[in-house]
């Protein structure tokens, strides 16, 4: 492998990490900014920071996005396990191919679609939308989400760790409980972190499925945008990536050390 | 007193005709959709009996373990456990415990969490359980490894944690599925006669599933061989190797020798065998054998005597050349073409360290055996 930096090589990765990150920085920077016009410095200031938290529009978004991301993961956490296990254990019941494709399905179906058709079915059985709706929409997409990331660990998951159980006395329930629920929980809290990101930063199927007292985060930015973008929006999705960011470094931190450790132990366990 | 092997058996309840068996399997047939892994079979084994089942992968060894743990029902048959029929009852009530190829320790438990686990599903109260355990730690010397997790031990202490798990319970029957398939051979050979010596100890009947002839010969009372989910032989480890009724067994253990041939003629004590290629050979154990009928005569290496003269007082003898000599250390082993075509193998045991008849490739050599050296074998 060629490891030497030619100029091609550095040319091409600063580039690269500017088209990536060149907008974020952008927007960082200025919301720091002193004026009140978006693309024009004028000095360095917190005070889009400090008039942000007194924004009641903001902060009503901020809290119903959260509430619904956390109710809608959860449920949809539930919903998703269930699948998974269903459709890597019970392998032969009738038209499981049928059921595992339309699981799945959600995954690639456009997000207007996804939306458009809730909305009608929401409208088609008379349910008011608003925040109920919503979390419901959003349990719907992130759903197959989660089962995509638990049937994973499940197809690698050791039969024989419930086999022995069993063996061992304990009923299938209990034996559920103790021993896969534990062993596949990573995969199940990772399931549960993408379902609440992926409905934070919904924008489409919450504005189709959303209503009067529900409006989320994304809806307001976006809405707010339209009329005009203010330093405080910045200032709002500054504080965004940080909280999205921080939790990456967090996740992959632990990740490093568990794994670091993991080897540590198993050497000391070679050495006996 | 004359025995088969070199062992002088006590333990032989399999002899007695009054004795219970223990585990029964009456006809037993299993099939998954139209794969038949195990075929009508019948076996008993008794209390406290160490037990083999050892056949090649997919010969349904693991089908019967299983079967025997709840894991499988069999298709049609009964299996008994102690007189009780198995049928319809739930691995999680059966007096039986199972130690897995894969040990399937619980990653998530520590080492006495996981030999705890099966005493809490019984309800066992906490002093009692956390004795047991602890005994259950010293008898496989892990007590300094208690609060480890199983990612941190090493492939040797894991098998031990998976034994002294499945064996805490004091099981009726503890079944163990290749349980020294993972370990490296001398960590292997080590293990075997801990598992003998465990077994001893704890009164337990064991039954064992394995593809490692070496291991079942090793540790078992009595072994099993198993070939396409039927049982060809049931018999001590001596009585296969020395008595083996039938070409498949004679093959499956150790090498053999086996001449093609026909039953010539029954004398008073005697029977004559003409090879198929014109070898003639006197046995003196061929008598189940009808005169005429095309037989087989297997013969095992060790038993063959070579030499570079005719021995004088040979029943048996056939000339030929070296063919290919391989010097092991502890024996030699030399391939003989005969005049007729045939390879035969004989090993010698380098009992001393100067050899008076040293032999090389393309020297003219006899081989002689014994009349009751083989065995002769009708299928």
């Amino acid at each position: 492998m060629n490891s030497t930096w030619s100029r091609f090589n550095i040319t091409s990765i600063v580039l690269g990490f500017a088209f990536l990150y060149l907008p974020i920085v952008l927007l960082i920077i200025f919301s720091f900014n002193e004026s009140k016009l978006v693309t024009v410095w004028g000095g360095f200031s917190t005070k889009w920071y400090v008039s942000l938290f007194h924004n009641q529009g903001l902060m009503d978004a901020t809290w119903v996005t959260a509430r619904v991301g956390v109710i809608s993961a959860t449920v949809a956490t539930v919903l998703g396990t269930l699948a998974a296990i269903t459709l890597t254990r019970y392998t032969r019941f009738r038209g499981r191919v049928l059921f595992s494709g339309m699981v799945f399905a959600p995954l690639v179906m456009p997000e207007v679609i996804t939306g458009l058709s809730l909305l009608l079915l929401f409208v088609a059985v008379g349910l008011d939308r608003g925040f109920f709706t919503v979390t419901l929409a959003h349990i719907t997409f992130t759903m197959c989400f989660v089962a995509v990331v638990v049937q994973s660990r499940l197809v690698s998951f050791d039969r024989s760790l419930e086999e022995a159980a069993m063996d061992l006395g304990a009923p299938p329930v209990k034996t559920f409980f103790q021993i896969t629920l534990p062993v596949i929980l990573p995969a199940i809290i990772s399931g549960w972190m993408l379902a609440f990101t992926l409905s934070l930063d919904d924008l489409v199927i919450a504005s189709f499925t959303s209503g009067p007292g529900a409006t989320t985060l994304p809806m307001k930015i976006y809405s707010q945008v339209r009329l005009g973008v203010t330093p405080e929006i910045n200032a709002a999705c500054t504080i965004l990536i940080a909280v999205v960011a921080i939790g990456v470094i967090i996740a992959s931190i632990a990740n490093k050390r568990r794994e670091i450790q993991r080897q540590l132990d198993e050497q000391a366990a070679q050495r006996g | 007193m004359k025995s088969l092997g070199s062992i002088r058996r006590d333990f032989a309840p399999w002899n007695d005709p009054n004795a219970k068996p223990y585990i029964q399997f009456d006809k037993v047939t299993k099939k998954f959709g139209d794969f038949t892994a195990v075929n009508n079979l019948s076996l008993t084994i008794f209390e406290r009996e160490f037990f083999a089942l050892l056949g090649a992968s997919g010969c349904g060894k693991s089908t019967l373990l299983r079967m025997l743990a709840g894991f499988e029902e069999p298709t049609a048959g009964r299996i008994l456990l102690d007189g009780q029929d198995l049928r319809g009852i739930p691995p999680y009530k059966r007096p039986v415990n199972m130690m897995f190829q894969s040990y399937a320790l619980f990653p998530h438990m520590t080492v006495e969490k996981n030999i705890a686990f099966g005493l809490k599903q019984e309800g066992m109260p906490g002093p009692d359980i956390e004795k047991r355990v602890a005994e259950m730690l010293k008898l496989v010397k892990l007590e300094q490894f208690a609060k480890r997790k199983p990612h941190q031990l090493s492939g040797g202490q894991r098998q031990r944690v998976a034994l002294a798990r499945s064996v805490a319970k004091r099981p009726k029957v503890l079944l163990l599925d290749e349980p020294l398939g993972a370990l490296d051979k001398k960590l292997r050979e080590e293990t075997q006669f801990e598992l003998m010596d465990l077994q001893q100890e704890l009164g337990l009947t064991f039954v064992v599933v394995t593809h490692d002839q070496e291991e079942a010969m090793t540790m078992a009372d009595r072994i099993a061989i198993m070939d396409k989910g039927e049982v060809m032989q049931v018999a001590t480890p001596a009585e296969i190797y020395e008595a083996p009724t039938s070409r498949f067994v004679a093959h499956f253990v150790g090498n053999v020798n086996m001449f093609e041939g026909k039953v010539a003629e029954h004398t008073a004590n005697a029977t004559r065998i003409t090879g198929a290629t014109g070898a003639q050979i006197v046995v003196d154990n061929g008598g189940n054998a009808a005169a005429g009928s095309d037989i087989v005569f297997a013969i095992r290496p060790e038993k063959i005597k070579v030499s570079s003269k005719k021995p004088a007082d040979a029943v048996n003898a056939l000339e030929g050349e070296v063919y290919d000599v391989a010097y092991l250390g502890d024996m030699t082993v030399f391939h003989i073409r005969l005049d007729d075509g045939q390879i035969v193998r004989a090993s010698a045991l380098n009992a001393s360290r100067v050899t008076e008849d040293p032999l090389t490739w393309n020297d003219r050599a006899w081989v002689s055996f014994r009349p009751d050296a083989g065995v002769v074998l009708t299928r």
